[in-house]
């Protein structure tokens, strides 16, 4: 596992220095992507000009959800790299000359064509949640909770991309459809998901499990009760929903490969 | 019990593949069963240059698949370097190296000299053999001077070098290489033969190369596996093919004056056209005592030989196949 993760950031690494050969592109990538998606966030913002409150949360509250949700995705999104890409890789045969690499096929199809445009997205969403932390009444538990919530929401994502993307095995006719599930997935989790009518909020838990990438823990951050009134400990335990995605979408992704290994299609 | 093990060893591997087809008037999708490849049997020694050869679908990349392990058998058994290729396929990575002569496995946008930088990442190959084995091949193969250039902006021929080096950095038992010489110029061409002949006789790699090229066959292998309809027809030297496939080598001969076609033992005339004729003997036999006879009764003005094109003898043993 660690020595995969250090095949991971070699290959990283040669990407990253082979951007820089092109520093203004990179630049101008970064930026314009950065500002793209900081348009997110202007549009929460002239929502809140007109309106005190959204589902009863505050602007800074709301900042908060959105913030540590985009830096979640901007991370996992950054971390997947071309695993949405895996169809044209099948096409194209490059998925072939992969499987004749020593190295397992995830770690080689995540690190191809590594990239650090996402840092716009990542250094906003930063900008976004920091500003919102300073609202937020800290104590040492919810230091560490905001922690883990960052890292399990990324981890949460990367199942889910991974695993969504792991069916282009079986068909590539079903990218729009794991499309719903991912990026639909990742943008309602920028909205208090009270909004939704609680078997909406049932299914972001239990089956797309994008409410526990800040959600739960958000309430516990702003010490809020749940509006929903699910458990308080679905508050702390986004790092076994992390562990229990990745997991399933481990076990998906190792199917489509013996699925492509048997049937060469 | 024998502790022998061929490097290579198949046994009745068989490959099938599933096909869904649409069929008019029909809902639903019909499956059919294809074989791709099927009671097929070899086995290759470390060291050996075998050419494995067959028209289109004829089964080459499916064998080649299921003895990289990309490819999982449906049924019989495959051995490389001990390893079942399909289960250990990340293990016997390190001891393979497989170029396919029309992709390049090489990092379109980084320069040559990253992409075998990542590779030694990936094979982790000690960093003192990396080096040596980076300056030998990139020196034998000539490219030290495109180490720098992005690989998109590689001629053809640079590509295919590059290719081969990268697929050598961790010095493989077994080269597969698909195509090599696809696409390239006649004198790079025979470089890069002369080059896999070096490898061999020093390093001892094994090389299993398809290919429509059937002068790299005759330049590089010992052995050929002709491949028909996904079983093996033929086995065995380049010489034995010849004899196999009933194929005749012809006596070119220009007379003085017309005649009629020439009668001599040993040689049947094919066609004459004017003063000149087609005689056609077997590719075993010497063309002395043909010539001589010939010289002996006519007043020949010139005469030449023309050697059997292997692409005959192949199409030849392939209708034999079939008709058997």
């Amino acid at each position: 596992m660690v020595e995969h993760v250090g095949t991971y950031g070699h290959i990283a690494w040669l990407w990253i220095r082979a951007a820089w050969q092109y520093p203004t592109s990179f630049v101008l990538l970064a930026v314009g992507n950065g500002l793209i998606t900081g348009l997110d966030f202007v549009g929460l913002w002239i929502m809140f000009s007109h309106l005190e409150r959204l589902a009863g949360f505050s602007l800074h509250e709301v900042a908060l959800l959105y913030g540590s949700a985009s830096l979640a995705l901007g991370i996992a999104d950054t971390v997947i790299g071309s695993v949405e890409r895996i169809g044209t890789y099948i096409r194209t045969g490059r998925l072939d000359q992969m499987l004749t690499k020593p190295v397992p096929l995830l770690v080689q199809v995540c690190a191809d064509q590594f990239t650090l445009r996402r840092l716009g997205r990542i250094t906003q969403a930063a900008v976004v949640f920091g500003w919102a932390c300073t609202y937020v009444e800290w104590t040492p538990l919810r230091a560490i909770v905001a922690l883990s919530m960052i890292l399990s929401g990324a981890v949460v994502f990367f199942g889910l991309f991974v695993g969504f993307s792991s069916i282009q095995f079986w068909t590539i006719d079903a990218t729009e459809f794991a499309n719903a599930f991912t990026y639909g997935g990742a943008t309602v989790t920028q909205y208090p998901l009270s909004i939704f009518p609680k078997e909406v909020l049932v299914a972001l838990t239990f089956v797309i499990p994008v409410a526990f990438v800040n959600w739960y823990p958000c309430l516990y951050l702003l010490g809020r009760t749940d509006p929903a009134g699910m458990p308080e400990a679905f508050q702390f335990v986004s790092p076994l929903a992390a562990v229990l995605s990745v997991a399933l979408a481990l076990l998906v992704w190792r199917s489509g490969v013996r699925h492509y290994t048997s049937t060469g299609s | 019990m024998s502790a022998h093990q061929p490097l290579i060893d198949v046994h009745d591997l068989e490959r099938t593949f599933v096909v869904r087809r649409k069929v008019a008037g029909r809902r639903r999708r019909t499956r059919e069963h294809v074989v791709a490849v099927h009671d097929l049997t070899f086995s290759v020694e470390a060291g050996e240059m075998v050419g494995y050869i067959g028209a289109n679908g004829a089964g080459k990349s499916t064998t080649i698949k299921m003895l990289t392990g990309i490819l999982v058998p449906t049924g019989g058994h495959v051995r490389v370097a001990g390893l079942d290729p399909s289960r250990d396929r990340v293990k016997l990575a390190r001891r393979i190296g497989v170029v396919f002569g029309q992709r390049s496995t090489l990092w379109w946008d980084l320069p040559l000299r990253d992409s075998f930088e990542l590779l030694q990442k990936m094979y982790r190959i000690p960093l003192p053999r990396y080096r040596e084995n980076l300056e030998r091949y990139v020196e034998l193969l000539d490219l030290s001077a495109q180490l720098d250039t992005p690989v998109r902006q590689l001629s053809l021929g640079q590509r295919m070098r590059g290719d081969i080096t990268a697929a050598l950095l961790h010095d493989p038992e077994v080269l597969y290489l698909d195509e090599p010489t696809i696409g390239l110029d006649v004198v790079s061409k025979g470089r890069l033969r002369e080059f896999l002949r070096s490898l061999n006789t020093e390093r001892g790699t094994t090389l299993i190369l398809t290919t429509h090229d059937l002068q790299d066959i005759e330049a590089l292998c010992d052995r050929v596996i002709v491949i028909d309809q996904g079983t093996s027809v033929y086995d065995g030297s380049l010489a034995g093919l010849h004899v196999q496939g009933g194929s005749t080598r012809t006596l070119v001969v220009d007379l003085v004056d017309e005649a009629a076609p020439i009668d001599v033992v040993g040689a049947t005339v094919r066609k004459v056209e004017g003063p000149r004729q087609w005689l056609s003997f077997p590719s075993e036999s010497s063309a002395a005592p043909i010539v001589a006879a010939v010289a002996a009764s006519y007043d020949v003005a010139d005469l030449s030989i023309q050697e059997p094109e292997i692409e005959e003898v192949i199409r030849d043993l392939y209708a034999r196949g079939r008709r058997s």
